[in-house]
């Protein structure tokens, strides 16, 4: 397995990124305020509009390194698309699998199982951390819900019905979400996913570390020779890491949901760190963004037991094993794709 | 692993201050610079390897010096830092 590197956030709007030998340099009006080789890092994430040298993405492509661009609130806008690696054919075989409704529609249960059964352990480890203390009926509930639909998905033959299927389980997941956020109750609340601007600072903290996700599974379909751009759940559309979300849906719970329930109940963040603009929507406050991003690098360098793998990994290279494991598949070296499932 | 690369290189001579100043150069690519002639390089034995190769092939064995200090995998017990000079941890969390 890999090793895993850093990841650079940049934050301050008034950063430049040059290129200095081997090195990357961030500069804030003409003044260095941060040099690193190069090679410590396998991404870089820059959030608002900010410069880079030609130069300095020129040796980010050719290392390797992912680069993405965010807004300010955290929406992904532009990733740096490198000369694709690795082989054409694998390429060729996604294509033609996800030209395939029925192909599709496998691999896109398998992506859904995946999510639904990691959502379910996020609601199971609570009811069974909680369970004395609240109310925990409806939560019980959803939990059933996911176990049957996982069953439902995996004899699901059309892409509309897994669609569905997870369009439902998602709505039902975050219906009971609200008893999962335990503390800081009048500012954290949970009334049902919103995004595009998020409404509300739970769906403002899911949306970033998202984004933030959908930064690592990108990053790494493209280290093992996959498109991110074709997916077989999320299907075309220009612009859209297809895939790359296609593959993030099993993370989301396990990587995403749970951090951001963390955050929140051991008071982490707070209600103050957050800004509701005249939009309705909601954005951090920098301070707050700096504290997430420093859980989630914590949070990736913790090591877990891979379930197929049977390997010890840090957390931050799960992404990378999955899409190692779909690359297999579609080149026929294992029968079906192994979805990441959180036990 | 973690490499601390000390130099001693003969600036009486001004080969020698481009010997200096190429030394420098290459440490800077491969690691942070943590006082002026001692870099903390965090890599892989391959580009060690490479780097050594480097290193040695621009001084002069006769008057300068280079020293290797292998740290391993778990470096961040083995220092200790005092004073002023910021260094930042290349696995920790890097936000700018």
């Amino acid at each position: 397995m890999r090793r895993l590197l850093n990841v650079l956030y940049v934050t301050n709007p008034e950063s430049y990124l040059a290129k200095d030998g081997e090195n990357l340099v961030v500069r804030v009006q003409d003044k260095e305020v941060f040099r690193t080789p190069i090679h410590y890092l396998e991404g870089i994430v820059t959030f608002g509009y900010m410069g880079a040298s030609p130069a300095l993405l020129g040796m980010c492509i050719e290392k390797g390194v992912a680069v993405s661009f965010l807004t300010r609130s955290g929406r992904h806008q532009a990733t740096l698309h490198g000369i694709p690696k690795g082989n054409v054919l694998l390429r060729r075989k996604q294509y033609r699998l996800a030209d395939s409704e029925e192909d599709s529609a496998k691999l896109a249960s398998m992506f859904v199982i995946g999510k639904l059964a990691n959502c379910r352990t996020v609601l199971r480890r609570f009811m069974s951390d909680y369970g004395a203390k609240v109310q925990i009926e409806e939560v019980d509930l959803v939990c059933k819900l996911m176990a049957q639909n996982v069953i439902r998905l995996s004899n699901e033959p059309s892409l509309d019905k897994v669609r569905g299927i997870e369009g439902e389980s998602a709505r039902k997941y975050f219906s009971v979400f609200d008893n999962l956020i335990t503390c800081q109750k009048p500012e954290f609340y949970m009334r049902g996913r919103n995004r595009r601007p998020p409404l509300d600072n739970v769906n403002a903290l899911l949306s970033f570390l998202y984004s933030l996700l959908l930064h690592e599974t990108r990053a790494a379909l493209q280290t093992v020779g996959l498109d991110p751009y074709v997916g077989f759940l999320h299907r075309d559309r220009p612009g859209r890491a297809g895939l790359a979300l296609d593959l993030m849906e099993e993370f989301r719970p396990y990587m995403a949901d749970r951090l951001a329930l963390s955050l929140i109940n051991r008071r982490q963040v707070t209600g103050d760190g957050f800004i509701q603009k005249e939009s309705g929507g909601v954005i951090m406050k920098d301070t707050v963004r700096k504290v997430v991003i420093d859980a989630w690098q914590k949070r990736k360098r913790e090591e877990i037991t891979h379930p197929f793998l049977e390997e010890k990994i840090p957390v931050g290279l799960l992404p990378y094993a999955q899409a190692l494991l779909l690359a297999r598949h579609l080149r026929g070296d294992i029968d079906g794709y192994p979805p990441f499932v959180w036990k | 692993m973690m490499v601390l690369i000390t130099y001693d290189v003969n600036i009486t001579t001004e080969a020698g201050k481009k010997r200096l100043r190429h030394v420098a150069k290459q440490c800077v690519n491969y690691g942070q610079r943590v006082q002026n002639s001692v870099f903390e390089c965090l890599l892989e034995p391959a580009q060690f390897v490479a780097l050594r190769n480097k290193l040695e092939a621009i001084i002069d064995k006769e008057s300068d010096s280079l020293r290797y200090y292998f740290l391993g995998r778990n470096w961040r017990r083995r220092i200790e830092h005092a004073g002023s000079n910021r260094v930042f941890d290349p696995e920790g969390t890097m936000i700018v």
